[in-house]
């Protein structure tokens, strides 16, 4: 029998994503290692006093989480689009932005939460303040989803251009900027024994309009650019 | 005004595309009615592909429109996308997922959640080969993959391109057969395909796209 379900739609993407992705183990390392490379080669620069580490540790850590994000995402719907799997799900009775949000939460499955989870060790070489480290997480936890639903929109506009990968960094690292100010912000204020709270909360509302936005706006680019 | 036999299942009325500054096609209008096995013919590059993904609304046209039971494809788009199969140049076939996963993920996209996908794959000669992974299946059988997917269809239009590339001459004639048992049933394809089909010869209508303008080399 036939029958159109959303909750199915959203799963079948789900789980054919995480299936495909841990069978290519790559793509859930390559993305962790660019991340543990980028924040290890700042001490290695800066040099190690634990003052200035300390000071700079909220902002290397999300610098790097942005910048191992973005290089992640790129790769989201660019298989899909090589072998028509993409045309395949834009043609099925299903919403194409439920469809898209799976494939997302697929992606911040495998790329976004063992990041969050190597994050503390990551903190300690940083000799990030020892009140922060719940800011970090929480932080971390309530902000990469967003990084990869805005993220996704600008992948999503760019799946047809051969060499997408620059002009996606211009497209959507802006974008990100006021994640990175309110996510180092809640830290910083965590390690001076303040209420994070509030940026926490403005974290979570842009989190959620974007839940809201991202997925009609991915499908969106996704109808324009295969056009 | 005369009325035809049956309401046609998808028109389209003077699409114009033009690709590369070229114009692939002008002001083509056409009607498929239930019962129509259509093939789309031309030489390479005459606008056969681009036509399907109009077709399909997968692309717009320059302008004009498509149809799907008079109403416009982009405003009827859940309707016609539960009556439509298409089958693009691209199988739509991941080389990481074994045949079976493939169709599994195929056929409950398209919202048929307890299909015998055995029997399904057995109908396209795939026994034996389920569980490899489709990367290391031959061309052939990679296809075979993606057209598995028209032997357990209910939608009505069936868009294929190129469906018999890399396909063996059984294979041909069985699928040959399923577009004539479909077209019986009261659906319709759309096809394109560079190969001479023997079975539905008399059944078949053809359109044929040829180049409008030669652009200098």
């Amino acid at each position: 029998m036939r029958q159109v379900s959303y909750f199915h739609a959203f799963s079948i993407v789900l789980k054919r994503d995480l299936q495909i992705a841990f069978r290519h183990r790559g793509d859930i390392f390559n993305p962790l290692m660019f991340f543990v490379m980028v924040v290890t080669l700042f001490p290695l620069g800066i040099g190690p006093e634990p003052n200035t580490l300390t000071r700079i540790a909220p902002g290397i850590i999300w610098v790097a989480a942005l910048l191992s994000a973005m290089l992640s995402l790129e790769r989201l719907f660019k298989s899909d689009f090589a072998d028509g799997s993409l045309e395949q799900m834009m043609l099925s009775p299903q919403p194409l932005a439920l469809l898209a949000l799976a494939k997302v939460l697929a992606h911040w499955l495998v790329t976004g939460l063992p990041l969050i989870l190597i994050a503390p060790l990551l903190a300690v070489m940083l000799h990030l303040d020892s009140g922060a480290y719940g800011a970090l997480m929480a932080t971390l936890l309530v902000g990469t989803p967003t990084l990869s639903l805005i993220g996704a929109i600008g992948v999503a506009l760019t799946v047809g251009l051969p060499k997408g990968g620059v002009l996606l960094s211009l497209l959507i690292l802006p974008l990100y900027i006021p994640v990175l100010i309110f996510a180092t912000g809640a830290i910083d204020a965590a390690s001076m024994n303040l209420n994070f709270g509030g940026h926490l909360a403005i974290l979570a509302a842009i989190l959620i309009g974007a839940l809201v936005v991202a997925p009609v706006a991915i499908s969106a680019s996704l109808r324009v650019s295969t056009n | 005004m005369t009325q035809p036999m049956t309401k046609p299942l998808l028109q389209a009325k003077a699409l114009t595309c033009i690709r590369e500054e070229r114009i692939l096609f002008d002001e083509l209008s056409f009607d498929v009615h239930p019962g129509d096995i259509l093939q789309i013919e031309g030489p390479n590059g005459a606008g056969k592909t681009s036509l399907l993904r109009i077709l399909a609304g997968l692309s717009r046209p320059y302008s004009g429109s498509v149809f799907y039971q008079n109403q416009l494809i982009e405003e009827a788009r859940d309707e016609y996308h539960q009556a439509l199969l298409y089958l693009g140049h691209l199988p739509g076939v991941k080389s990481e997922l074994s045949a079976e996963e493939n169709l599994n993920f195929n056929l409950k996209l398209a919202g048929y959640h307890d299909a015998p996908q055995r029997e399904i794959l057995a109908k396209v000669n795939l026994t034996g080969f389920e569980e490899h992974p489709a990367g290391h299946l031959s061309a052939g059988q990679h296809r075979r993959i993606a057209l598995a997917r028209l032997w357990h269809s209910e939608a009505k239009i069936w868009i294929v391109d190129e469906p018999l590339t890399a396909i063996d001459k059984r294979g041909v004639a069985e699928l040959e057969q399923l577009f004539l048992d479909h077209a019986d049933r009261g659906g319709c394809v759309i096809l394109t395909t560079h190969q001479d089909l023997q079975l539905v010869g008399n059944r078949l209508k053809k359109l044929t796209l040829s180049y409008q303008f030669h652009p200098e080399a």
